[in-house]
């Protein structure tokens, strides 16, 4: 398939790896995090880690936004949709995700009315459609999809659609990259940066990073090439001791962002004060709310919401995990009361957490699975 | 030991139990084929009817009668839409009972057919249904010879389902099944796989995406009385249908406790499938087919098996898509085209397209 298979072709990920192994210092350990889940998902999709040597060890950050989603807006999001009339619109990945008593799924088996989109304008064609229901969307995302919820909340306005509206729970990068850099015991050398978020913000605001927390951070695509490619650019900033913002995903990333994607989500969207993140707890100006002028289309307005704050369990160490701090098998939990069937934490939520990962298979981890065939 | 490993032991006695069916409602989950269904129909079924031929819980029970050895299966029908491209519900609850059969190594004879109506159902869509499966018999070589019609109030049911019962005569001196497979045995499939399952979900609207694309609906029993005649070392026939050629294969691993080891460039998937799948994050290994034989054949047969597969219509892009090996047993590894490896699991339930 053209523009796919390029970007997948072993001879050239072969070349990659050799030029990986030979900027890798001699008995230096690397721990690098790709901070999306994006990336989580096609390292595990192609089989990326079998390209690594094993000085270099992969962190998978806390970029999934239905595995940070905390207990108490999903719980929210469920009383929503049990209200009379109400149809909940929301993307296939938040279905499984665990409220204090159940998921979506559970929700729907128990009767309410929870459909699945692909776009949140689908979810705005089924307001139209059924005029004498309310119509609300399970926003959620980092700066990624925030755009066309913007966008179609707008729509909405201009239409006049009184039955929609949004619950609004898009979250943003930076602060939470910022929470794992304050971490005093962080372990990590570098990051990967999330490549479809960059599409929207461009690579400024990642600055910080390494002026203040002397870290270098690549900007990455999601095909496979375009993950090793990015690794090999962080191993060779630490290499000539450089530590700065790259792109390595130009394609699609222009270095000073969407500036239309930001203005639709400023002109709809403010920062709130404070958002809780599982795992990694309250994160100050780390989500986003519908604006005031757009109160008629709040799902957190026009809803009573029992908004109950349900802790993350004390012994769930899933912020320790995501530093690199401790290994999924060291947490308190882990194997007991956390387990993918039961997920207590964000890294057991999604089959690509790191938990739930070590948990299936674990055991493989130390050894090759097979023979390498990058050999 | 080290604490890792005390972990790691403490997960392994914990797989190894019984599972246990938590859930107090019945979700879209447990119709899904994957983890969600095994737990209902071995924590629930197999426990309240448990009995040697159910025990294996193979596609169809194998047992004799009178000197003969018989085939006997059921399935129920829901599809929405109806009707799609290259078939529709009739064809489906003919083919899908006769496969059940067919990969028990079974001719099939005969079908009954149960119809669950909803009121207000429009009576030229069940003449079609009807006419199709009418068709669908003619072409398999079976007679429908039985059935019962029951209406439901509406909105208590999605226009009609069938269920469709079917018994089938074991004429090969085979015994096929899962826990036959060995290390070293080859796995092949015969034909693209995944065809069924994204032409219904272009079918539904919902994507605003349109390709050309037909379901792969068919009975594939000339297919399997071409390769049993054609080859003595059979072991194992499935149609891959809910859940894929990824789930066929967990249970093959699972059944057998050996590894079985997948090239991803030798699985035939069309590029319209391709497409839709990368599109959508979805892995057209676990998409659904409803006329794919996937086949497990001991290696010194594999070239006679595929040139049978390829000698039939419906098996023309046969491929050798994979290997049976010693371990790790109990799991599926996929060397993917970009050269790396991963494990193909059971998923929970349906496959969710992905958004982050």
């Amino acid at each position: 398939m053209r523009f796919v298979d390029e970007f997948r072709d072993p001879a050239r990920a072969r070349a990659v790896a050799r030029e990986i192994a030979a900027l890798c210092a001699p008995g230096r350990q690397y721990k690098l995090m790709e901070v999306c889940g994006g990336h989580t998902h096609t390292i595990y999709k192609h089989g990326i880690e079998d390209y690594l040597p094993a000085a270099i060890t992969l962190v998978h950050g806390p970029g999934c936004p239905v595995c940070v989603m905390p207990m108490g807006r999903v719980d929210d999001a469920i009383h929503i949709a049990a209200q009379p009339g109400v149809i909940l619109a929301c993307f296939g990945d938040m279905m499984r995700v665990p409220g204090s008593r159940g998921s979506f799924l559970d929700a729907k088996a128990r009767g309410a009315d929870i459909r699945m989109v692909y776009s949140p304008l689908d979810a705005l064609k089924i307001a139209r459609t059924h005029v004498d229901r309310r119509v609300v969307f399970m926003a959620i995302g980092f700066e990624t999809t925030a755009p066309a919820t913007a966008l179609t909340v707008l729509r909405a306005a201009e239409e006049g659609l009184g039955n929609f509206s949004i619950f609004c729970n898009h979250v943003t990068i930076l602060p939470a990259i910022k929470a794992i850099l304050d971490s005093p015991d962080l372990r990590l050398d570098g990051f990967l940066g999330p490549g479809h978020v960059s599409t929207v913000i461009g690579c400024l605001p990642y600055g910080f990073i390494p002026r203040d927390f002397g870290k270098p951070l690549v900007v990455a695509g999601f095909e496979p090439l375009d993950v090793l490619h990015a690794v090999a650019m962080l191993l060779r900033q630490l290499a000539e001791g450089r530590c700065e913002v790259e792109n390595q995903y130009g394609r699609a990333v222009p270095w000073e962002g969407n500036e239309r994607a930001v203005a639709a989500i400023t002109r709809v969207m403010e920062l709130r004060p404070h958002f809780e993140w599982r795992g990694l707890g309250f994160i100050a100006h780390s989500a986003l709310r519908v604006r005031g002028e757009f109160a008629a289309f709040d799902a957190e307005r026009i809803f009573e919401l029992p908004g109950v704050r349900v802790a993350d369990p004390k012994a769930c160490q899933c912020g320790e995990v995501l530093k690199g701090v401790l290994k999924p098998w060291e947490c308190k939990v882990f194997g007991t009361a956390c387990t993918p069937e039961t997920p207590i934490g964000t890294c057991m939520v999604s089959s690509e957490g790191a938990c739930a990962a070590y948990y299936n298979y674990g055991r493989f981890q130390r050894r090759r699975l097979l023979e390498p065939s990058p050999a | 030991m080290s604490g890792e490993q005390q972990v790691l032991e403490r997960i392994e006695r914990a797989r190894r139990r019984q599972p246990r069916l938590r859930d107090e409602h019945i979700t879209m989950a447990h119709g899904a084929g994957g983890k969600a269904t095994r737990t209902l129909v071995e924590a629930l079924f197999l426990d309240a009817f448990r009995n040697p031929l159910l025990a294996p819980l193979e596609d169809q029970a194998v047992f004799s009668v009178g000197g003969q050895r018989l085939a006997l299966t059921t399935d129920a029908f829901v599809v929405s839409p109806l009707f799609f491209p290259g078939g529709c519900l009739g064809d489906l609850a003919v083919n899908g009972t006769v496969n059940d059969l067919a990969v028990g190594g079974a001719r099939p004879l005969y079908l009954s057919a149960a119809f669950v109506l909803e009121e207000g159902f429009a009576v030229a869509d069940l003449r079609r249904i009807a006419d199709a499966m009418a068709a669908a018999a003619r072409a398999a070589g079976v007679s429908i010879v039985t059935g019962d019609t029951k209406v439901v109030q509406r909105d208590k049911g999605d226009g009609c389902y069938v269920t469709t019962a079917g018994v089938g005569l074991v004429e090969h001196d085979v015994t096929l099944g899962a826990a036959t497979v060995r290390p070293g045995d080859a796995v092949l499939v015969s034909g693209p796989i995944g065809d069924h399952g994204i032409t219904i979900l272009l079918a539904r609207g919902d994507l605003d995406l349109a390709a050309e694309l037909a379901s792969d609906t068919a009975a594939l029993w000339p297919l399997v009385a071409g390769l049993l005649d054609a080859v003595p070392g059979v072991r194992c026939l499935r149609d891959a249908t809910r859940g894929g050629v990824a789930t066929i294969l967990n249970e093959v691993a699972a059944a057998a406790q050996v590894g079985v080891v997948v090239d991803e460039a030798a699985v035939p998937v069309r590029t319209e499938v391709r497409g839709a799948c990368e599109l959508l994050g979805l892995d057209p290994l676990y998409v659904a087919c409803e006329g794919r034989l996937v086949t497990v054949v001991d290696a010194a047969a594999a070239d006679a098996a595929l040139a049978a597969l390829a000698a039939h219509p419906l098996g023309r892009d046969a491929a050798r898509i994979g290997t049976v090996e010693a371990g790790p047993a109990g799991l599926v590894l996929l060397r993917t085209r970009f050269g790396g490896t991963r494990i193909v699991d059971l998923l929970v339930g349906d496959p969710l397209p992905r958004i982050c």
